[in-house]
């Protein structure tokens, strides 16, 4: 461990990296999307995306505090009606890194036609066998692709939903780029992380990951989050212009999120791609 | 393998038929799912639920159709975001498919509800509050409550609170005739089924790794689902089962929820009234084996709600009318012990000392209670227990009401708890629906239960320490219950603080 301390460049990554387990960078230059030591930690906790009480759970705690951003925003983007039951009618959405589907099911039942696409394969069948049991989200189209093969398919979105995957990418500017290539003119995109902050590595790796346990070791590198202002940048080098933001809070009393203006853990972003 | 899926009524409007691939399950035949030709209940020609194999699917199952119940539905009827869902009401009682119409000749029924400001406007809310004023119902914004040992009394004014009323009685048929009469208005998608429930199978493990068997898509989806079985040999299923069945809940005893309580030693005999002049004001004088309750009722009438041992509950029922008539009169006013003296509050040293604080019902006397003159019905007595349900909610399946919660009825706090049940469940069904949860999902239904149990529990343990301080006559403890009823009749703050906690205002006591 020390080796690799001293191997590094930057004392601050040094300092980082100290602390984490035995997981090593390594770009791949397949796609811009892909890492391979991402793919294989997902890949090993496929089996509980649907075990409320595993360790998916705190995205699962999210997952209404996300869906309320969601649905305002594009709801007041498409001009629908928010007392609707299902305001995303008639829209196409595309779930990037929809894991085993705790975003795209809901979507689906908001009217959505949502395509959902990992790059792990076993997410891909979890997502399938549980969206089989509601017909409303059998209407999924689930594929095991990348951002990148559907730029190259041509194929575009009414909105472009990536939440909680550009921090596990190996290549944010690009990965940036092919979702706003995904993005038809004026429609939506939408975008979660982790913030780098002190507090967010507080939270999101000491907390979350050494003391109360909720997610694997390793889930999170910290070197790997993004400020708002870079995302806000990257997207926008990307020709989309991020319209608003929102942060999310926890409630340790209630154990429930709530949004929040507070971006400096974890933050959602909407941004329209520009005509 | 390509395949049509037939999706239900609700995208039906819109949707197109769409294609989608599968991973596996390649060599399943393709089943296309239509819709029977005879339809069994009161359907529409259009179609309003598509069957899959022949049985209905909803998306909430209502056990039980009393006023609990049918305020539920009324209330996700009320709500935009609700108003599409299928619901199916389950519930034997022939009120439901014909009811019959309140003759306003009629003497009232005993069995009557105080229903709390705050169930009042989640009747306005519904819509439901305009058919309870086309029938008889009884406002009344002044309440004295005093004991036997005639050492304190507490008079409450709605005024003292800056409200006007403190509640309104109603018999239970005209609450429930008016909630049936709201849901029949609305254009909401609701199905009676008249019988009632024999059994309930609700679904252990929603999703399990691949296995490879290969089962239609079709009957994957109602093994995640809630199936009910009905009496008359009809099955059921449902996304969500509301157990409204009342304290004896078949529901919660088919899921296997225990439940919390004790017999009290007590029944209460109810019955109506009449005096010789109209009654304006509810009346409770607590007594050694229990409290007698006397409510307005409307017109000359008023209820009772008398708490005794089972014994004398039995020998009050059969005796007859005109000693009825004189024992009522008797533990109102003239036995058991003295009348209150009038405190009038003013003319010495504390008074100059508290003035700010007083309430203006402290300046009105002790009244003794209006004279019952005759026995306008038949005397009905119950048993008296409390019970509280370990778990609200479970997988697909959720109570509310009495099956979840029994109360003694000396604060006419019971069905305003199942109120308060109906109204935060359909709220948290919309936020479901909104965010486009599964509404069967145990995660939302735990809002609710976190919710309700609370609120539930504080007002049964204040309830319940009520009932135990009254039912112990030691003459410390009538001191201090007399100091209490005077402290309450005086302090302001504290007056307040117990109009609005019963009112329904606050979820819980002693938190300003």
């Amino acid at each position: 461990m020390f080796s690799r301390m001293f191997a590094r460049t930057s004392f601050k990554h040094a300092v980082v990296e100290g602390f984490q387990p035995l997981i090593r960078h390594r770009r791949y230059a397949t796609a811009a999307s892909l890492n391979q030591t991402e793919v294989a930690k997902f890949a090993a906790m496929a089996d509980s995306w649907w075990d409320l009480e595993g360790p998916f759970k705190p995205l699962h705690a999210m997952n209404p505090a996300r869906l309320t951003f969601i649905r305002s925003t594009l709801c007041r983007h498409f001009g629908k009606d928010p007392f609707s039951a299902r305001p995303f009618e008639g829209l196409k959405f595309v779930d990037v890194g929809c894991g085993g589907g705790i975003l795209s099911e809901p979507l689906a039942r908001m009217g959505a036609s949502v395509t959902g696409i990992d790059v792990v394969e076993k997410n891909i069948t979890i997502a399938r066998l549980h969206a089989d049991l509601d017909p409303v989200a059998s209407s999924i189209e689930y594929r095991c692709t990348t951002a990148e093969n559907l730029v190259e398919e041509q194929m575009t979105f009414d909105a472009v939903i990536a939440l909680e995957v550009i921090e596990h990418v190996s290549a944010p500017a690009e990965f940036c780029k092919s979702l706003s290539a995904l993005t038809a003119s004026n429609g939506a995109t939408v975008v979660s992380t982790v913030n780098r902050s002190m507090r967010a590595y507080a939270s999101t790796i000491v907390a979350a990951e050494y003391i109360l346990q909720w997610l694997p070791k390793g889930t999170h590198q910290w070197s790997s989050f993004i400020t708002p202002e870079e995302l806000v940048l990257t997207l926008q080098r990307a020709s989309i212009s991020v319209e608003e933001m929102a942060g999310f809070d926890f409630d340790p009393l209630t154990g429930q999120w709530s949004i929040t203006d507070d971006i400096s853990v974890q933050y959602i972003a909407f941004g329209i791609k520009n005509s | 393998m390509s395949r049509l899926i037939a999706t239900r009524r609700l995208v039906s409007n819109i949707f197109v038929p769409r294609l989608a691939t599968r991973a596996f399950c390649t060599d399943a035949p393709a089943k296309l799912n239509d819709v029977p030709s005879g339809s069994h209940f009161n359907k529409e020609p259009e179609g309003d639920e598509r069957f899959m194999n022949d049985v209905p699917q909803h998306d909430i199952a209502i056990v039980g159709g009393g006023m609990v119940g049918m305020a539920l539905a009324c209330s996700l009827a009320s709500m935009p975001l609700t108003k599409h869902l299928s619901i199916a009401i389950i519930d034997s009682n022939p009120a439901l498919s014909n009811g019959p119409l309140i003759k306003k000749d009629d003497p009232p029924d005993p069995r009557v509800s105080t229903v709390t400001p705050a169930t009042i406007s989640l009747f306005k809310d519904i819509g439901a509050w305009e058919h309870v004023e086309q029938h008889r119902h009884a406002y009344f914004d002044k309440m004295q409550v005093w004991d036997y040992t005639g050492f304190g009394y507490t008079k409450y004014n709605a005024r003292d609170a800056d409200k006007d009323v403190l509640g309104c009685v109603v018999e239970n048929k005209v609450l429930h005739k008016s909630l049936l009469s709201c849901l029949q208005n609305k254009d909401f998608n609701s199905t009676i089924y008249p019988t009632r429930l024999s059994s309930l199978s609700l679904p252990t493990r929603s999703v399990s790794s691949a296995g490879g068997s290969v089962s239609s898509t079709s009957s994957k989806n109602l093994a995640n689902l809630a199936k009910l079985d009905l009496s008359d040999g009809t099955n059921l299923y449902a996304k969500l089962v509301v157990g409204a069945d009342g304290s004896k809940s078949r529901v919660r005893e088919l899921a296997g929820i225990k439940t919390t309580g004790w017999n009290y030693s007590q029944s209460a005999v109810i019955c109506t009234v009449e005096h010789p002049t109209e009654n304006f004001c509810a009346w409770q004088r607590f007594l050694p084996a229990g409290p007698i309750a006397l409510l307005p009722i409307g017109d000359n009438f008023s209820n009772i709600v008398w708490t005794m041992s089972p014994k004398d509950a039995s020998n009050h029922k059969i005796m007859n009318e005109v000693d009825f008539v004189k024992a009522v009169n008797h533990a109102l006013d003239s036995g058991y012990g003295p009348r209150p003296e009038s405190r009038v509050f003013g003319g010495d040293v504390l008074s100059s000392f508290f003035r700010p604080d007083v309430t203006s019902s402290v300046h009105e006397r002790f009244e003794p209670p209006p004279k019952v003159v005759r026995l306008v019905s038949d005397r009905m007595a119950f048993p008296l227990s409390l019970m509280h349900a370990n778990q609200y909610a479970s997988k697909r399946m959720v109570l509310i009401g009495d099956a979840a919660h029994t109360v003694h009825p000396l604060a006419g706090q019971g069905v305003n708890m199942g109120y308060g049940d109906v109204s935060s469940l359909s709220n948290v069904i919309a936020d479901g629906v909104a965010v486009g949860s599964d509404i069967g999902e145990v995660t939302l239904l735990k809002k609710y239960e976190a919710e309700r149990k609370t609120a539930n529990i504080a007002m049964m343990a204040v309830l319940d320490g009520f009932q135990k301080a009254y039912s112990v006559d030691f003459g410390p403890i009538n001191i201090l219950r007399a100091a209490a009823f005077n402290g309450a009749n005086v302090f302001a703050p504290l007056k307040r603080n117990i109009i609005s906690y019963a009112s329904g205002e606050r979820r819980l006591p002693f938190l300003s």
